[in-house]
């Protein structure tokens, strides 16, 4: 029975319509009047504002299934696996969260329903890392921050979650306040807390056995690290990242959602109510600070900005430590394995060479360089010497001591947290045996006493 | 903090040596390092960087005819100067041209361009102009009346490549020399990542581009700081031209620019920094990039059918004033009514809330 509504305007409407199709036209119009707009893919619920023309329920599928296609299709989680989730608090972790509690709460429903139970669930357990003694936050509100954790936390069971909330200071033998605080450049400071952040995550995965590292990482964080990354000069690294997975870990770093906008996820935190910590705003003089305000400016002028960064930076050739080995698939159905067994044709990538302190991989300049000094230097290079050898150029820019700063290169060292200074011996050996067949001179390689 | 403010005094006011030779007084501070130096040795450290620049990345040989792409601005003065000057000092052997574009704005190019018929006769060096509206027949005021303030510098820019390859030939060049500095090329490499062109971001860091085609153009300022040029033009007394076109206000590299003053604020050396990480970029090869081919039209260099220019002509001549503007939606083959039609549905949007040009869908 067909309507041709008020186009027609010869009111051919038949009588038998005016029943259920009379009712719902004229709600329609009454809607079209009141402008209450239908959620574009279901059409049942009102679309909020905020959703992007989608309701509350459509909006939450939406976002949970771009976790759960970065999860699957690439592995993120095994069944076996041990994961920690690294919760600043924040919105954006908030959701990883409670997103993986979800996934993991639905495991564990099939594996109870299931009759065999062959494949376990997985566990997930959750780290707050504690660093207002390091750096000069308001170390007053770190009490209620850590009940607020506790209680989100623990209202995310079953099943139920270890929570570790571990206090920086406490991983470490040296002085983190002092090392941090000799840091002149405002940008090295944040940064090299953020290494420091990265390095004590991994230290209590090893010692709870966790062997996943999930971070809270969104789109809009990732867009404002390409930024940052390009004006440092680290353009050659930055790919390493922002990539789904990170196996330069003992524990690997995987970020389910990458593919969020932190403005998605704010949304969510509120239609919600999920409970988070309200991340209070410095005003930040360091380049950091200026790439984020300057995001922020560019995400008024057009909303889908930082998604176009991320496209483009994902177009740049990540390394072949940003995905896992081929044995660690074994639990990938076997329609998709091939995709990740399948190995770049082309010549064979030696290992990256990693700078000590920030993990990133050394440009063939910058390993030029280490090496041409290394070999200037001999035998009687000194142990500090030879880590500041094999830092890159960033960091040795905006981290370690230059003459001008209070504290001495020695001094500095002497406070690095003993892990880092291990990743730097480790590399030195293995730059060492690959390639001695390139040193002209008949230097004997040279030999750290300690590895540890 | 009395004793820090009493020596800062102090400091002040006795003469602070020049921290390269040590003999003369330090006059000015060099943007690109802090360093306090006086003013010969900025002549020289800033004229040597460039001499340097130009042997490592061997940007010329002996006998080449230069045309150097001059607006009567501080860069292309100040290039027209150093280059002139290192040619004589180094012997480099070079014949240097003055080549600049007339687009045609009134209240700005004209302007300009007296500038440099006065540079033509105080360095020495031929000049040859070429206007826009001998080359396509329309001037920028004209395009602008058409198009509106947004995306008129897609027009001017496109055009302007062209009309200096076509100069270039005029004059039997074999190279074109452009004043870019380095923060344009740092402006560019973010441009490029803000609007997700990868195949422009692995080419805009070269300091040379357009080896393969007829008239390479190379551009020796690539590590010259801005306010280091401006400095030197300043010193130097040099006699150049220092308004901004009176179109650029809405250049969507405004923004771009803005972030990199103030960037150069806290850290100097980002801005080589940036033209670093964009030497450093590795495209992946899974990457779709697009190749270079000959335009159908005017057999200019194009990596699609028809080139750019030949693409944005047709549609000022139509009366179609976003054909080539923003994604491709509307090819040039189309029937004329539907393309009509289709643009002005789009036209609605042309000065909407966010005036940008990107279709939506």
């Amino acid at each position: 029975m067909a309507v041709c509504g008020s186009a027609c305007g010869s009111n051919c409407v038949p009588k038998d319509t005016e029943g259920e199709e009379g009712e719902r036209l004229k709600r329609l119009s009454l809607e079209e009047e009141s402008s209450v707009r239908r959620c574009t893919k279901c059409a049942e619920e009102e679309a909020r504002k905020e959703c992007n023309g989608l309701c509350a329920g459509c909006f939450r599928a939406y976002l949970y299934g771009k976790f759960k296609l970065a999860v699957t299709s690439n592995a993120m989680i095994s069944p076996t696996d041990k994961v920690l989730v690294a919760f600043s608090g924040g919105p954006s972790s908030r959701v990883a969260l409670e997103f993986i509690h979800e996934m993991q709460s639905k495991a564990l429903a099939c594996w109870d329903a299931s009759n065999s139970q062959a494949l376990p669930v997985f566990t997930v357990g959750v780290v707050f890392m504690e660093e207002c003694n390091i750096s000069d936050e308001l170390s007053d509100q770190a009490d209620d921050v850590i009940a607020q954790i506790r209680s989100i936390v623990s209202g995310l069971s079953p099943p139920s979650k270890d929570l570790h909330i571990v206090p920086m200071e406490s991983l470490f033998s040296s002085d983190l306040r002092k090392l941090v605080g000799s840091i002149n450049d405002a940008t090295g400071r944040e940064d090299f807390v953020r290494h420091l952040r990265m390095l004590s995550l991994q230290r209590v995965a090893f010692e709870f056995g966790y062997n996943k590292l999930v971070l809270g990482l969104s789109a809009s964080g990732i867009a404002r690290h390409v930024l940052s990354a390009t004006v440092k000069g680290q353009g050659y690294s930055l790919p390493a990242d922002m990539q789904y997975v990170d196996t330069r870990w003992k524990a690997p770093v995987v970020l389910p959602i990458r593919d969020c906008l932190e403005q998605e996820l704010v949304t969510l935190c509120n239609l919600e109510s999920l409970k988070h910590v309200q991340v209070h705003d410095k005003r930040c003089t360091s380049i950091n600070g200026l790439v984020s305000s300057f995001i922020a400016r560019l995400r008024e002028d057009n909303s889908s900005r930082e998604h176009t960064i991320l496209r483009t930076a994902g177009k740049l050739k990540p390394f072949n430590f940003n995905k896992f080995s081929s044995n660690q698939y074994e639990y990938v159905p076997s329609r998709l394995r091939p995709k990740f067994q399948f190995i770049e044709t082309g010549e064979p990538e030696s290992p990256e060479v990693l700078c000590p302190i920030c993990a990133s991989p050394l440009t063939a300049t910058e390993l030029a360089t280490t090496r041409c000094s290394q070999q200037m230097k001999g035998l009687n290079i000194k142990e500090m010497e030879a880590f500041y050898l094999s830092c890159c150029q960033s960091c040795h820019f905006q981290i370690l001591p230059k003459e001008e700063t209070s504290m001495s290169c020695d001094g500095f060292f002497d406070l690095l947290p003993k892990p880092m200074v291990k990743r730097s011996l480790l590399r030195l050996v293995v730059s060492y045996s690959m390639h001695f067949s390139t040193f002209t001179t008949t230097t004997k390689p040279f030999v750290p006493n300690k590895l540890g | 903090m009395e004793g820090v403010e009493a020596s800062e005094k102090v400091k002040r006011t006795t003469p602070r040596l020049c921290s390269l030779c040590n003999q003369r007084k330090a006059a000015l501070r060099r943007p690109k390092t802090l360093e306090q130096i006086c003013r010969e040795c900025f002549y020289n450290v800033f004229e040597d960087e460039i001499h340097r620049v130009i042997v490592e990345n061997n940007l010329f040989k002996p006998g080449d005819r230069i045309a150097i792409g001059a607006s009567g601005g501080k860069d292309s003065t100040v290039l027209a100067y150093v280059l002139s000057e290192l040619n004589k000092r180094h012997n480099y052997g070079l014949d240097l041209f003055l080549l600049s574009i007339d687009e045609g704005i009134t209240g700005y190019r004209d302007d300009s361009l007296e500038t440099v018929k006065r540079n033509e006769i105080q360095y020495g060096l031929p000049l040859k102009i070429v206007s826009y509206k001998e080359l396509y027949q329309w001037t920028m005021d004209e395009i602008v009346k058409a198009i509106g303030l947004k995306n008129n510098c897609t027009f001017c820019g496109v055009f302007r490549r062209q009309a200096l390859d076509r100069g270039a030939a005029l004059i039997q060049a074999d190279k074109i020399v452009t004043g870019h500095n380095a923060d344009d090329i740092a402006e560019t490499v973010l441009l490029n990542i803000l609007r997700g062109d990868i195949a422009r971001l692995s080419r805009c860091t070269s300091i040379t581009t357009g080896e393969d085609g007829p008239i390479p153009r190379c551009k020796p300022f690539k590590y010259t700081y801005e306010k280091e040029i401006v400095m030197y033009a300043y010193f130097k007394k040099l006699d150049y031209f220092s308004t901004e076109c009176i179109y650029s206000p809405n250049a969507y590299r405004g923004f771009a620019r803005e972030f990199i003053k103030d960037l150069e604020r806290i850290r100097p050396r980002a801005i080589l920094d940036i033209i670093r990480s964009g030497e450093d970029f590795r495209i992946s090869t899974t990457t779709r990039m697009p190749e270079q081919g000959t335009c159908q039209q005017c057999g200019y260099i194009s990596s699609q059918k028809l080139c750019k220019a030949c693409v944005l002509l047709e549609g000022l001549n139509r009366g179609l004033p976003k054909l080539g503007i923003g994604r491709k939606k509307v090819c040039s083959g189309e029937d004329q009514v539907q393309s009509k039609r289709h643009l002005e549905n789009k036209a609605l949007s042309f000065h909407g809330k966010h005036g940008n040009v990107e279709w939506k869908r």
